[in-house]
């Protein structure tokens, strides 16, 4: 039976860090899968086939959070005795809101650009690189995992959904161009 | 590593005893039925030696007649003979009607969830004419094996929604037959390439049908096909190229646009050839009879054909570049293409496809059997032949779920995209006092008003003890098992009480609605945020109105004076005036005005709840 005291990270039998071994992360999904998916359990009894299925969404379940750095961060600071209500929450550092206005309007603004496409892929590098920066600095604050430093990652977090926010936009933007040809 | 401590894969199987499975490929135009025999895998032919069987029932006052036979009577017998049931499937009389004149069948115009054909044996459901399709198919099969089947494999499209799902495991169910799993037609045709090229990496998967376009991005490693992610667009296919073709031989010939229907289908046929031509040759000669009697001549060469065809072909690669964004890849990491369907063939869309993802596309198998010999090796697997098999395929649900709250916005629950199986939770509360059911709606698709998506179904939880508004917690969770089908259940915490719904809902969203859909919530995104900031507003107002009108009714007496409370009355009546016709910003504007308004009155009242707690005696007693 698949221990369902255990967190994620121990599930996948990892060191409970920020940073994840993506190869060892894929190659212990694919293991665990292969010993509780509901195809090897076919031809067995009801009660197996359940079990089955609860084990392989816990799998998925816990796959889906740790492969994706704003998921896993926010599962870590919940380790850490630390929630986060989306709803509510959000970043008041003034530079950084300042920042996501003036991408917002560039992003917009490529709408009005000979080559939107080319605009959208440079601003969809830009996004990433800053998610990237951020996700650098989270892994040092849960490395020293201070109580200040653990609010410096939680700060962060609420940062990444932000960027989240805007790469979902320029994806959707983009689409809609392809939409219009 | 032991995680479940039960018998392990196959071991109930007595050691040699091969049992007999197969992959059936249930398509639009063609079904096909393979199994594995000496560790090989390959479709099975009919007495005739035929392996494609056309999907089409006709139904006559001696019997049902199913393939070939049924086809070559479509045309004589129309309102008997049912072709294309698999666009039927899964959906309700409004979305068959919005397929209007297509179809030459007369439907019982009953009141019935599940619309149904009339024909001279009585009237039949898309599920009943499916299910005879199965059943000659497994015929097939049993006899040219040679005994009884243990289980089957059942490909659909990988765009299929729930009820459609559901509705072609319920046609199995009516044949009598043992389903092991529902499997999505372009991870059956992966199937078949990885494990016979044995290939680890990433590959795509680009499958051109009849009518429809599926695209999977999947990474094979060691055996497990883990599927990224899915996208489609459903009103696109090879029927759609033999279109332009005919319109351009209108042209050429001076044919109008209101020309018969004879003349229409011949035009069709023409233009399917020709495009079959053009697979081998440069240039093809193309004989048109008119309706005053005369021949008309022309040449259609391959440079003009696929000058016709690129901008349709190139439709294609949008959802292309948009599965490669939701699998987080770019054209450059995919190792190969695999070509699946009739269309493919088209030396066009090979060569555009080959430049999108910058490797030629493999075609080394048939595409037109490859996914019934990709279910055929799943099933088996899941029949239990092969236990130390390493292959295992994870999938992914093709469409978002979710729920509808209040304002009639959808919340989503379980995104496109999420490896199945997989269950999520979300917990929500009353709204009113003494609220004792809540309505839960399931929704399907990407879009955020109720009323663009569609609804799977609706059940109410009841009976649950009265309590103030938001503090019941009402758990609603959602669950799809490896077949891509759902169940929801819905549960309030403190008393236990519990509703669940296996989603079986008598119809589904049409091929057409499901890609508009899509498209419409990425042009509409914005409106929507729109949309959804208006309503949201709305709901705020509403629970405003309606918490300042229950506390007047309790204690307005009490505490205003006959002025203060026509004060707090009028701004309720200022903010009830806007609720329904105002912008965000002027019920944003209204609300904030109020509350201000009624400062007073809210204080007034929260002093008095705070004496009261701290008393545990009457107010009086302080004083």
């Amino acid at each position: 039976m698949l221990d369902f005291s255990k967190n994620y990270f121990e599930l996948f039998g990892l060191p409970v860090e920020y940073v994840v071994d993506a190869e060892q992360l894929a190659a212990h999904y694919r293991e665990l899968q292969k010993s509780v998916h509901p195809d090897r359990f076919a031809n067995a009894t009801e009660q197996e086939r359940r079990l089955s299925m609860q084990g392989a969404v816990r799998i998925n379940e816990a796959h889906e959070t740790l492969k994706d750095p704003i998921l896993r961060a926010r599962y870590l600071l919940e380790l850490n005795g630390i929630e986060i209500d989306n709803q509510i929450e959000t970043t008041h550092d003034a530079v950084f809101l300042m920042e996501q206005l003036e991408l917002r309007e560039a992003l917009e603004a490529s709408r009005q650009q000979p080559d939107p496409y080319a605009v959208i892929a440079d601003f969809l590098l830009e996004v990433n690189r800053r998610i990237n920066a951020l996700i650098g600095q989270m892994a040092l604050q849960f490395e020293s995992a201070t109580p200040e430093q653990l609010a410096a990652a939680r700060e962060n977090l609420l940062k990444m959904q932000f960027l989240k926010k805007l790469r979902y936009d320029a994806e959707s933007l983009e689409a809609e161009l392809d939409d219009a040809l | 590593m032991a995680l479940l401590q039960l018998s392990e894969p196959g071991q109930s199987t007595a050691p040699h005893q091969h049992k007999l499975a197969v992959g059936i490929d249930l398509g639009t135009t063609n079904s096909l039925v393979a199994s594995v025999r000496s560790g090989k895998a390959e479709t099975l032919p009919d007495n005739e030696g035929e392996h494609l069987l056309p999907s089409v029932v006709r139904y006559t006052t001696d019997g049902i007649v199913v393939g070939k036979a049924a086809k070559a009577m479509a045309a004589t017998d129309p309102l008997n003979t049912i072709i294309s049931a698999k666009r039927l499937i899964g959906r309700g009389l409004s979305d068959i009607k919005s397929l209007g004149s297509r179809l030459p069948y007369e439907f019982q115009d009953a009141q019935a969830a599940v619309p149904r054909i009339i024909t001279v044996r009585g009237p039949v459901s898309s599920v009943e004419v499916s299910s005879e399709i199965l059943k000659t198919l497994v015929k097939r099969a049993a006899d040219s094996l040679g005994g009884d089947l243990e289980g089957i494999v059942i490909t659909v499209p990988a765009y299929f929604d729930d009820a459609q799902r559901q509705a072609t495991k319920d046609a199995a169910t009516i044949a009598g037959l043992k389903v092991l799993r529902l499997l999505n037609e372009p991870t059956a045709a992966a199937v078949a390439y990885g494990l016979d090229s044995g290939s680890d990496g990433i590959h795509a998967i680009y499958d051109l049908g009849g009518g429809t376009f599926d695209i999977s991005i999947l990474r094979l490693n060691r055996g497990v096909f883990e599927v990224l992610a899915t996208g489609g667009d459903s009103a696109l296919g090879g029927d759609d190229l033999d279109h332009v073709v005919a319109e351009w031989i209108m042209q050429q010939a001076g044919i109008e646009q209101d020309a018969d229907h004879a003349m229409l289908r011949q035009l069709m046929q023409i233009a399917c050839k020709a495009k079959e031509s053009l697979t081998e040759q440069d240039h093809v000669v193309i004989e048109v009879s008119l309706a005053d009697g005369a021949v008309w001549t022309g040449d259609l060469s391959r440079e003009q054909f696929n000058i016709l065809v690129d901008p349709l072909i190139r439709k294609t690669l949008a959802p292309c570049r948009r599965a490669l964004r939701d699998a987080g890849l770019s054209a450059e990491e995919i190792e190969d293409v695999v070509m699946v369907g009739g269309s493919t063939r088209v030396p066009r869309v090979r060569e555009l496809v080959g430049e999108f993802f910058r490797t030629e596309p493999l075609v080394s198998i048939d595409p037109d059997r490859v996914v019934a010999i990709g279910a055929a090796i799943q099933a088996d697997i899941l029949v239990g032949n092969k236990p130390d098999s390493d292959m295992l395929l994870l999938d992914v649900n093709p469409l978002s779920l979710g729920l509808e709250t209040m304002g009639g916005l959808v919340e989503k629950i379980i995104p496109r995209n999420t490896t199945i199986p997989v269950a999520r939770a979300q917990e929500f509360t009353t709204f009113k006092d003494g609220q004792t059911a809540m309505a839960v709606h399931v929704l399907q698709g990407e879009r955020e008003l109720v009323s663009d998506n569609r609804s799977l179904a609706r059940f109410e939880l009841r009976g649950f003890p009265p309590m103030v508004a938001g503090a019941a917690r009402i758990r609603v969770t959602f669950s799809v098992d490896a077949d891509g089908l759902l169940s929801v259940e819905a549960e309030e915490q403190s008393s236990g009480v519990k509703a669940s719904v296996e989603v079986k809902p008598s119809y589904g969203l049409t091929d057409g609605e499901i890609e508009s859909m899509l498209k419409e919530s990425f042009e509409h995104a914005q409106e929507d945020m729109e949309a959804r900031k208006l309503r949201e507003q709305q709901v705020e107002a509403e629970r405003v109105i309606e918490a300042l009108t229950a506390a007047l009714a309790d204690d307005g007496e009490e505490l205003l004076d006959e002025d203060e409370r026509s004060r707090v009355e009028s701004a309720l009546h200022d903010l009830q005036a806007i609720i329904s016709s105002g912008t965000f910003a002027e019920i944003k504007a209204a609300v904030e005005s109020l509350e201000k308004r009624c400062e007073f009155y809210v204080e007034r009242r929260m002093n008095v709840s705070v004496r009261k707690a701290m008393s545990g005696h009457s107010v009086n007693d302080f004083e």
